[in-house]
């Protein structure tokens, strides 16, 4: 287990009678992970119980090879930043004060924050190239504008595991593209980023793909692994192809 | 940007701490015989002046501003809590609670012989309804608390809220039915009035403003945090039940002293909020404290008006800002047509 490990060992989770995940189980390692799959295939379930959020009826998630219901909720929330699918934002933060949210579990309610977390938010919201608009409400972006912002917000905790629910959802290319850039760089600092990816193109540039479909994992390995690609295709229902294109791989619409 | 934006902060605390005292100033001229600052100059040294500034107006102005100030931080608070811009600080049952609570204390006093109305009541059973109104607010929210198994989900606090408020108010209905003397009583005393204000209810409304405001302020990085959804709140290490307990008693409290001593008085919760965001949009440490001014300069001006307007007859606060807050809602539903 490595110092920013987070696994899985044997997940089962129902709801509403109905199972979503069946003895998943798998170990995240520093860099970056992409979760794909089919809808309800419990990609965004699985992420929840990483975090915390969903309990699971079977199994156990480690963090640092402790038991992630056994950590304080804010050590965890150091440790663990999350990025919600369809983040909401309401009330009259600007995107500032937004960012600065994600400081919380180093925080706590009453402490103010100091030179680091001002410096912790700046980072992220260059990562994210949303500065220029610090100080807008959040109400008055567009909706790509708002998720580099809530992306930033889980930046700005600073963590070494980060789970991320389509951090590319409402972005347009240019700046999904630097979306793929930023997870590569942290996953090359060592941090374990995770995402839950529905653009294929995208999640084929992750160092490790996880493919999920009937709340189980269907396989995993590297982005260049021919049994992974054709599980990929499979679990798609051979309605893609994929084509290597460069050094990367394309994902065309079998027709 | 930032800076107009603290300009515009500062401005509207400027604002409303000139308005506290301008219509400060308001409250003690106003009297019976209309508004007039000379005629109040001239009371003010007589040899009346003592008894009707210093124990009847200069109480009944401070009371009223506080009372305004604790609807306006309730109506912030459950704004936040629930994330919803048109939640009011009744949600939570504490109006059918003080409502139930008030009808016992009447309807039960009837029912033993010893009738009471509320005019002849005076300050004997005074006493009495306020504390009844106030022990009848906590326990109404307590009950909604209760119905949904603790604060941690708002939807199932918002559906025990409305459920409470139904079953009080039948039971309200019920002892109405039951001792019909205590309707009359009931009415005048949650129609929402600040006529009976004395220094006592000062000092006891100042003690819940002085619990309830520094709490909801220490709170407030919790309320932004909420905006960001339940889930993620929590990711963030928020503990959601206890800051939502924590939150909820401060929001029964501030309700239940301002009902217990003034009655039902609406939109005052709901528009002050409204009123600060539009002004100033800001996070909820301002938001909380500011609400709470607006919503005592609020009332406080709708007392002047009150007094003033059909002097020396009495319009009872209550019915007056209902009738602006929905000239208000109006106003807003008018400028902003749906898209």
């Amino acid at each position: 287990m490595t110092a920013h490990g987070l696994s899985a060992a044997g997940i089962d989770v129902v709801r509403g009678g109905r199972p979503v995940l069946h003895g998943v189980s798998l170990a995240l390692a520093p860099g970056w992970t992409a979760i794909v799959g089919p809808n309800g295939a419990g990609k965004s379930t699985l992420l929840r119980v990483l975090v915390g959020l969903q309990a699971a009826e079977r199994g156990t998630v480690l963090l640092e090879g402790r038991a992630l219901s056994s950590w304080h909720d804010a050590e965890r929330a150091r440790r663990i930043a999350w990025l919600a699918q369809q983040g909401e934002a309401g009330g009259e933060l600007s995107a500032r004060e937004t960012v600065m949210l994600g400081r919380v579990p180093h925080l706590g309610l009453f402490a103010s924050p100091g030179a680091a977390d001002e410096a912790a938010v700046q980072r992220a919201m260059a990562a994210t190239a949303c500065e220029g608009w610090a100080h807008r409400r959040l109400h008055e972006l567009s909706g790509g504008e708002r998720q580099r912002v809530l992306l930033a917000r889980a930046l700005a905790v600073e963590s070494p595991v980060l789970l991320l629910d389509e951090p590319t959802t409402h972005l347009d290319p240019p700046h999904q593209v630097a979306v793929v850039r930023l997870l590569q760089r942290l996953g090359a600092e060592g941090r374990t980023v995770v995402s839950v990816l529905h653009d294929l193109p995208l999640a084929l540039m992750a160092d490790r793909l996880v493919v999920m479909a009937d709340g189980r994992v269907q396989a995993q390995g590297s982005r260049d692994d021919a049994a992974l690609h054709d599980n990929l295709v499979q679990v798609f229902g051979g309605a893609i192809r994929i084509a290597r294109a460069g050094a990367s791989w394309m994902v065309v619409p079998q027709l | 940007m930032a800076d107009i934006e603290r300009r515009h902060r500062l401005q509207l605390a400027a604002m409303l701490v000139l308005l506290g005292c301008v219509l400060g100033l308001a409250g003690l001229a106003a009297g019976s015989e209309g508004w007039s600052p000379a005629a109040a100059w001239q009371l003010a040294w007589s040899p009346d002046g003592p008894l009707i500034v210093g124990q009847i107006r200069a109480p009944r102005t401070l009371g009223a501003w506080l009372v305004g100030a604790l609807f306006g931080l309730a109506g912030a608070i459950a704004q936040g809590l629930f994330r919803n811009p048109l939640a009011d600080p009744y949600l939570l049952g504490s109006a059918s609670g003080a409502s139930l609570a008030v009808v016992l204390v009447l309807g039960g006093s009837a029912l033993t012989g010893h009738a009471i109305g509320i005019t002849t009541a005076g300050a004997v059973s005074r006493l009495g309804l306020v504390g009844a109104a106030f022990l009848g607010a906590l326990v109404g929210v307590s009950l909604t608390v209760a119905l949904a198994r603790g604060a941690q989900h708002t939807v199932r606090l918002l559906l025990a809220g409305v459920i409470v408020g139904v079953v009080l108010g039948a039971a309200s209905d019920m002892v109405i039915t039951v001792a019909p003397e205590a309707l009359r009583g009931k009415q005048a005393f949650l129609v929402g009035s600040t006529g009976y204000l004395g220094w006592d209810s000062c000092a006891v409304l100042l003690a819940g403003l002085a619990v309830a405001a520094p709490v909801a302020w220490r709170l407030s990085r919790a309320l932004d945090v909420l905006t960001l959804g339940e889930d993620s709140a929590m990711s963030l290490g928020l503990s959601l039940t206890r800051v939502r307990g924590v939150l909820v008693v401060a929001l029964a409290l501030a309700t239940g002293m301002a009902v217990s001593q003034a009655g039902l008085v609406a939109f005052v919760g709901l528009a002050a909020p409204h009123l600060v965001r539009r002004c100033a949009p800001s996070a909820h440490g301002y938001l909380v404290l500011a609400s709470a001014g607006m919503g005592g300069a609020l009332l406080l001006g709708a007392d002047v008006l009150a007094r003033s307007l059909l002097a020396p007859q009495e319009i009872p606060v209550g019915v007056l800002t209902a009738a602006l807050g929905g000239c208000y809602l109006l106003w807003l539903l008018h400028r902003r047509p749906f898209a």
